[in-house]
């Protein structure tokens, strides 16, 4: 039954690609959608590639493991788009960017900040598709009794037939479609097993202390470090920018941003409540990242929990299908255009390599850290270079070529560093590994007081003043806001 | 869901629509970098971070003093509200609808910024 779910969220996801095969014509509406995606669809969409496997199965294991600490992980991914929508939303699409590399290259004048960004662009996708491709292998072979490759291997075929066949206009429906898959594929279940719990007399967890929060060594500097690090983070990750091109101006990425908002909250009302029952229920698994899909089994067991264990898995792989997508299509995006000469060819070459590269390392590390640990530092990546180079770039006029670049490669290698030394050696004890596991709270100032300091001694870019013309300005008013046109158009 | 196709625009660049229009005094001013465009832009950019920062602060005071408080005070760290620990209710489910306030709110004033733009540099 299982199988079952998943070949029908593959044969849907697929289905839809097609649908938007007829639609996507030109280069313009293979990245964007043809910006003509109204804001609740736009919204839906950006829900369902942002609530990644990481929120569908990571939270309730991580909040099943290590308690209430674990609930700032949701409440950084909804609260960092409240900082988006304030700092970054409306200036960044009336930028006219496609891509993170575009905006640097449009605000400050030059190739080399572009390639940083692209640059890293690359390394965080790569980071957050990794965890992605490595639960689905283990997810397929838990449920099938399969090798732990045709996880991965499967979601990154379906994700290239559906990237190849409609870009993002595709993609724009689908994601609208999993956001509400997944939302009920989380829902439903969780109602049946909550009765199920009151009949059994609404057990408490063994020990209470579980859900005091601050209960682990140094446990305040890491929940400020994430923080940080999950509200500023979110503004950086190229899945999520990619997403305001497609509103049709600057207003209408503020309205869909707020929309974002709601329906992020009320999704991540859900992953609490199944680590809690977890924790009654199903404290000894060996994986934790699987409670959510062994709740139905043992709280309802019977057919009734093979059901509701199969709409949990189809939720699951539209996490995995959503989120993976959508990454591909931003870092094939980048790939395509500042590596190879652009245009549709070079975007499905572009494909291939965005997702055979962490399906690779996939195949050959099939588990490390649990899937939210790992999404977490892709969102302390993201935090200490894109936040930074977008919020100065936006309010700041004297911020220079030479100080995000600075910035961009002092955020990198010292974000960059502590994640490979984290991944490399997992969770660790004591200052030195807690400092390494939760970056943000001292890369993210670094990196924001070397782009000041070194924008402080260099010339800002000749434009400038146009350019801010272009970012702040609504789009109804006649001015001259400069010529610059991202090159793929 | 056939009729998803955008209605027809005419394409033209911003550039030649400011220069072919008369009138609109203020955006000639900002379209030719003077010093009263100047003063327009940066009273536009200041109202909008104005704004902006005002709600990071409320972010960094409210969410920044959550782990604080539960660090210092064990009643709010151990209390019970409703059958929920304090916490709990505080994280998985309260902070959800303020953000979405917050973000609602929020686009109402940034709109109103720009509409009092608008009328200040549109006025003929």
């Amino acid at each position: 039954m299982n199988l079952a779910a998943i070949v029908a969220v593959s044969a849907a996801t697929l289905l839809a690609g097609f649908y938007g095969l007829r639609l996507a014509r030109t280069t313009s509406d293979f990245y964007v959608a043809s910006r003509a995606v109204s804001p609740v669809a736009n919204a839906s969409a950006i829900g369902g590639e942002y609530l990644s496997a990481a929120s569908f199965l990571g939270v309730a294991g991580l909040v099943l493991t290590n308690g209430a600490d674990m609930l700032w992980l949701p409440v950084g991914w909804t609260g960092g788009y409240l900082v988006l929508l304030v700092l970054v939303s409306a200036p960044l699409r009336r930028s006219g960017a496609y891509t993170l590399p575009d905006f640097a290259e449009a605000r400050l004048e030059s190739m080399a900040v572009r390639r940083a960004s692209a640059l890293l662009v690359v390394l965080i996708g790569w980071l957050y598709l990794l965890p992605q491709l490595q639960t689905a292998g283990r997810v397929l072979a838990a449920v099938t009794g399969g090798p732990r490759w045709t996880g991965g291997a499967l979601v990154a075929a379906i994700v290239i037939i559906g990237v190849w066949s409609g870009g993002m206009r595709s993609i724009t429906l689908v994601q609208a479609f999993q956001y509400w898959l997944k939302l009920t594929a989380l829902a439903v279940p969780l109602v049946f097993l909550l009765i199920a719990w009151r009949g059994d007399g609404s057990p408490g967890v063994s020990d209470p202390t579980w859900l005091l929060p601050l209960q682990q060594e140094h446990q305040l500097y890491a929940t400020y470090s994430l923080i940080l690090a999950t509200f500023l983070g979110t503004m950086g990750l190229p899945h999520v920018l990619v997403r305001f091109y497609t509103n049709p101006e600057g207003r209408a990425a503020r309205r869909t941003t707020a929309v974002v908002l709601g329906l992020l909250g009320l999704f991540y009302l859900l992953p609490a409540a199944y680590g809690a029952l977890g924790r009654v229920y199903a404290s000894d698994l060996a994986d934790p990242d699987f409670v959510v899909l062994e709740l139905p089994h043992r709280l309802v067991g019977g057919l009734g929990g093979d059901l509701l264990g199969a709409l949990l898995t189809a939720g699951a792989f539209a996490a995995f299908l959503s989120t993976s997508s959508g990454l591909t299509v931003s870092v094939a995006g980048v790939i395509g255009q500042d590596l190879f000469h652009g245009g549709v060819r070079s975007f499905r070459a572009a494909t291939l390599l965005a997702i055979g590269v962490p399906l690779s390392v996939a195949l050959a590390v099939p588990s490390s850290l649990p899937v939210a640990t790992m999404v977490g530092l892709a969102f302390a990546l993201a935090a200490s270079t894109f936040c930074p180079l977008l919020v100065l770039g936006i309010w700041w006029r004297g911020l220079t070529a030479a100080g995000a670049l600075a910035g961009l490669v002092a955020g990198g290698v010292l974000a960059g560093g502590a994640v490979v030394f984290t991944v490399a050696l997992g969770a660790g004890r004591g200052w030195g590994a807690t400092l390494l596991a939760q970056p943000g709270a001292w890369t993210v100032p670094v990196t924001f007081l070397v782009m000041i300091l070194v924008s402080r001694r260099t010339a800002a870019p000749a434009g400038v003043a146009r350019t801010m013309v272009r970012l702040h300005t609504p789009e109804a008013l006649a001015l001259d806001r400069g010529d610059w046109r991202p090159r793929r158009v | 869901m056939t009729d998803r196709r955008p209605s027809r625009v005419t394409v033209t660049s911003p550039k030649t629509r400011a220069v072919a229009r008369w009138g609109g005094r203020g955006t000639r001013e900002i379209d030719e970098q003077t010093a009263l465009g100047e003063v327009y832009m940066r009273s536009l950019i200041r109202a909008q971070l104005r704004l902006s920062l005002f709600v990071c602060t409320l972010l960094v005071l409210v969410v920044g003093g959550l782990p604080l408080l539960f660090w210092l005070s064990g009643s709010v760290r151990q209390g019970r509200l409703a059958g929920l620990p304090v916490p709990w209710l505080l994280l998985a489910v309260l902070l959800y609808p303020l953000f979405a306030l917050c973000g609602w709110w929020y686009v109402r004033q940034a709109e109103a910024n720009e509409r009092d733009f608008a009328d200040l540099v549109d006025r003929r």
